[in-house]
C-alpha cells in the first residue's frame, strides 16, 4: 500500500516538475522535526496513562494473592502466570501460529463477504429490501450455538473456523460500509454526473473512497472478535491451536491455570496487535486524512 | 484555451416540486438568454429557484414546463453540455488539489498524468502553482473556490454554471476572487451564468443582470451592465458603477416588496 502511494507520488512529482517550495498551505512532505517530536509526546501521552493503569491493577493482584496466600489453582498470580507461560513456550509459540492463521483468514473472508454483501444491498433496490434485514436477523442467531454445526458440515480442519470468524465479524464491516456509501456528498455526486460520470465512476470515485472511514470503523470493531471466535470454533472441536492449549490446560491433573490465564493474556495482546495493524492499514489507505 | 461560448436560452421554464404537504413551485415562466461570451448573472433572495434554475440547465433536473436551448437546440439530455460549480465547492477530499482540477478528464478517460500535465500549466497561470500536491483540507476557503473553478474551466466547455461561487466568502477574499475569475474568465471566453446574493459583484462581473423574486421564482427585471471592460477595483468607486449598483438594489428591493404583498394577500 505504501509503496503504491510511493509510485503515485513519483509519478505527480514527474508530471509537475518540481517540488513546490515550503508554503503554509503546502507542507513539504514528511513531517517537521518540530512535529515529529509533538507526535511523539502525544503518543508517549496517549500511551503511558493505560498502560500505569494495567500495572497498578497487576501490582494490587499479585499482593492480594501473595498476602491471602491464594491457591495458585484457583487463582494465580500475576508473575506465576508469567513464569509459567514463558516455560511452556515451546508449546503455546506453534498455537499462536495456528490461531493466527485461523483469524486472519477468517477477518479476510469476512472482508470479502461483508463487501460483496454492501456492495449488493447497495446497487440495487430491490436486494436492499429483502437482503439487509435478512443480514440484520442473522446476527440474532447465536452463532456459539452454530459452532457444532459447522463442524459437521466442513470437518475439523481450517476451515470451519475460517467460516466462524467470518460469521462473527462480517456484519459490522457489512453495516458500516452500506452507511458510508449512503453517506456520500450529494453536491459531489451532482458535480460527477455533470461531468457525466456512469454509475461505476461514481461507485470509484465518490462512495467508495467517501465510505472508507465507515468501512474501517466497521472492520476495527470486527477484529476484535477474530481470536475469540477462532478459540471458540477450536473449543468445539480442533487438533491445535489456542482453543485446543487451553483445553488442554483446563483437563490437565492438576488443573493448570496459569496456564489458562497465560494464554488469554496472549489472545488480549494479539487482538490489540491485529488492532493496531488494522489502525495502520486505515491510514495507508486513506493518505490524504490529516495526520493524528 | 480558447473556447467558443454558447447561446443560452430559457422560455418559460418551469419548476414544480410534489412534496408531502403540496406541490412547491420553485421557479414559474423564466425567460432568459446569454449570448455567446456574454457574462450573466442572476440574482435573488435564498429560495428564489436560483440554483433549482441552474440544475436544470445542467441537465441534473427536468423542468416541469418551458424549454431550455443551448445554441438552438433542446437536447433532451443536457448532462456534460456545461460545466457546473456547485453552491458548495464539492471538492473530493481524497484526491490532491492538481487531481480534482483533472476530475473531469479523467472521467472522460483521459489517463492520470496527462490529465495532470493538463492541469498544472492552468493551475500555474492562475496562481495555484504552489498547491497542486496540497490536500483540500489544507486549503482556506479561497483557495478551495479557485480551484473548484479551475475544475469547471478545465472541461473546456462553452457554457459555466457558477452557482454562488464565492458565496461563504469574506469581502476580502471575494473581492480579490471577483478580480481573478473576471480574469480568467476573460482568457477562456465561454458563456458565464452566475448565481449571486451580492450587488456589487453582480454589477462588477456581468454584461447582464436577472433579478427573481421568490415564491415562485420568476424574473422581475433585468438590468444591462454597460460598463467598460477590462474592469478594475477602482470602477467600484466610479459614478457610473454605483448608478447601477442603486438601480439593482431599488429592483431587489421592489421584487422583494413585491413578494411582500403577494404573501400577505394570501388567506
Ligand atoms: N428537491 C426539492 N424538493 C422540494 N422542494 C425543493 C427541492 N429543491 C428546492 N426546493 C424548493 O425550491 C425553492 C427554491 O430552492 P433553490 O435551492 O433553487 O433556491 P436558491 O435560490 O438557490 O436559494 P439559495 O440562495 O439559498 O441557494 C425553495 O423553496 C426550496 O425549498
Ligand atoms: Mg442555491
Amino acid at each position: 500500500m505504501s509503496a503504491l502511494v510511493r509510485t503515485d507520488d513519483a509519478a505527480l512529482a514527474e508530471a509537475v516538475g518540481t517540488v513546490p517550495p515550503a508554503s503554509p498551505l503546502a507542507p513539504t512532505p514528511g513531517p517537521s522535526p518540530a512535529g515529529r517530536q509533538r507526535g511523539f509526546g502525544r503518543r508517549v501521552r496517549t500511551v503511558v496513562p493505560p498502560l500505569l493503569v494495567i500495572a497498578a491493577v497487576l501490582a494490587l493482584w499479585q499482593l492480594f494473592v501473595t498476602v491471602r496466600h491464594v491457591d495458585p489453582q484457583l487463582l494465580p498470580g500475576p508473575n506465576l502466570i508469567a513464569h509459567s507461560t514463558w516455560d511452556d513456550r515451546v508449546n503455546i509459540w506453534p498455537a499462536i501460529g495456528v490461531t493466527t492463521e485461523e483469524a486472519v483468514l477468517g477477518m479476510a473472508l469476512a472482508v470479502i463477504v461483508g463487501v460483496v454483501f454492501a456492495v449488493s444491498i447497495d446497487s440495487f433496490r430491490p436486494v436492499r429490501g429483502s437482503l439487509y434485514p435478512i443480514i440484520v436477523a442473522s446476527q440474532t442467531v447465536p452463532i456459539i450455538a452454530l459452532a457444532p454445526l459447522v463442524l459437521v458440515w466442513w470437518g475439523f480442519g481450517l476451515v470451519p473456523k475460517i467460516v466462524l470468524v467470518a460469521l462473527f465479524s462480517f456484519f459490522p464491516i457489512s453495516v458500516g460500509l452500506v452507511q458510508g456509501l449512503a453517506s456520500a456528498d450529494p453536491d459531489a455526486m451532482n458535480l460527477l454526473r455533470t461531468m457525466r460520470a456512469n454509475r461505476f465512476q461514481l461507485l470509484r470515485r465518490v462512495r467508495f473512497p467517501s465510505a472508507l472511514p465507515h468501512f474501517f470503523t466497521g472492520l476495527k470493531i470486527s477484529v476484535t472478535y477474530a481470536y475469540s471466535a477462532a478459540i471458540v470454533a477450536e473449543f468445539v472441536g480442533a487438533q491445535q491451536g489456542l482453543g485446543v492449549y487451553m483445553t488442554t490446560a483446563i483437563r490437565a491433573a492438576p488443573i493448570r491455570t496459569d496456564l489458562v490465564l497465560g494464554a488469554v493474556f496472549v489472545i488480549a495482546i494479539l487482538t490489540l496487535a491485529l488492532f493496531a495493524i488494522v489502525g495502520l492499514i486505515e491510514r495507508l489507505a486513506m493518505p490524504w486524512r490529516p495526520k493524528p | 484555451m480558447t473556447v467558443r461560448g454558447a447561446n443560452l436560452e430559457l422560455r418559460g421554464v418551469a419548476k414544480r416540486f410534489s412534496g408531502n404537504d403540496g406541490d412547491v413551485v420553485a421557479v414559474d415562466g423564466v425567460d432568459l438568454v446569454a449570448r455567446d461570451g456574454e457574462f450573466v448573472s442572476l440574482i435573488g433572495p435564498s429560495g428564489c429557484g436560483k440554483s433549482t434554475l441552474f440544475n436544470i440547465v445542467a441537465g441534473l433536473e427536468r423542468a416541469s414546463g418551458g424549454h431550455v436551448l443551448i445554441n438552438g437546440e433542446e437536447l433532451c439530455d443536457r448532462l456534460g453540455a456545461s460545466a457546473y460549480m456547485p453552491q458548495h465547492d464539492a471538492l473530493l477530499d481524497w484526491r490532491r488539489v492538481i487531481d480534482n482540477v483533472g476530475l473531469s478528464l479523467e472521467l472522460q478517460g483521459v489517463r492520470r498524468d496527462e490529465a495532470r500535465r493538463r492541469a498544472l500549466p492552468l493551475l500555474q497561470r492562475f496562481g495555484l502553482g504552489e498547491f497542486t500536491r496540497a490536500w483540500p483540507w489544507q486549503l482556506s476557503g479561497g483557495m478551495r473556490q479557485r480551484v473548484a473553478f479551475l475544475r469547471t474551466v478545465i472541461a473546456d466547455r462553452p457554457l459555466l454554471l457558477l452557482d454562488e461561487p464565492f458565496g461563504a466568502l469574506d469581502g476580502i477574499t471575494r473581492a480579490d476572487l471577483q478580480q481573478w475569475l473576471n480574469q480568467v474568465w476573460s482568457e477562456v471566453g465561454a458563456t458565464v451564468l452566475l448565481v449571486t446574493h451580492d450587488i456589487s459583484e453582480a454589477v462588477f462581473l456581468s454584461d447582464r443582470i436577472y433579478v427573481m423574486s421568490p415564491r415562485p421564482g420568476r424574473v422581475t427585471s433585468v438590468i444591462d451592465v454597460d460598463l467598460p471592460r477590462p474592469r478594475t477595483a477602482a470602477q467600484k468607486e466610479d459614478t457610473r458603477f454605483l448608478a447601477v449598483e442603486q438601480r439593482l438594489r431599488h429592483e431587489l428591493n421592489a421584487a422583494m416588496s413585491a413578494w411582500g404583498e403577494f404573501a400577505g394577500s394570501q388567506p
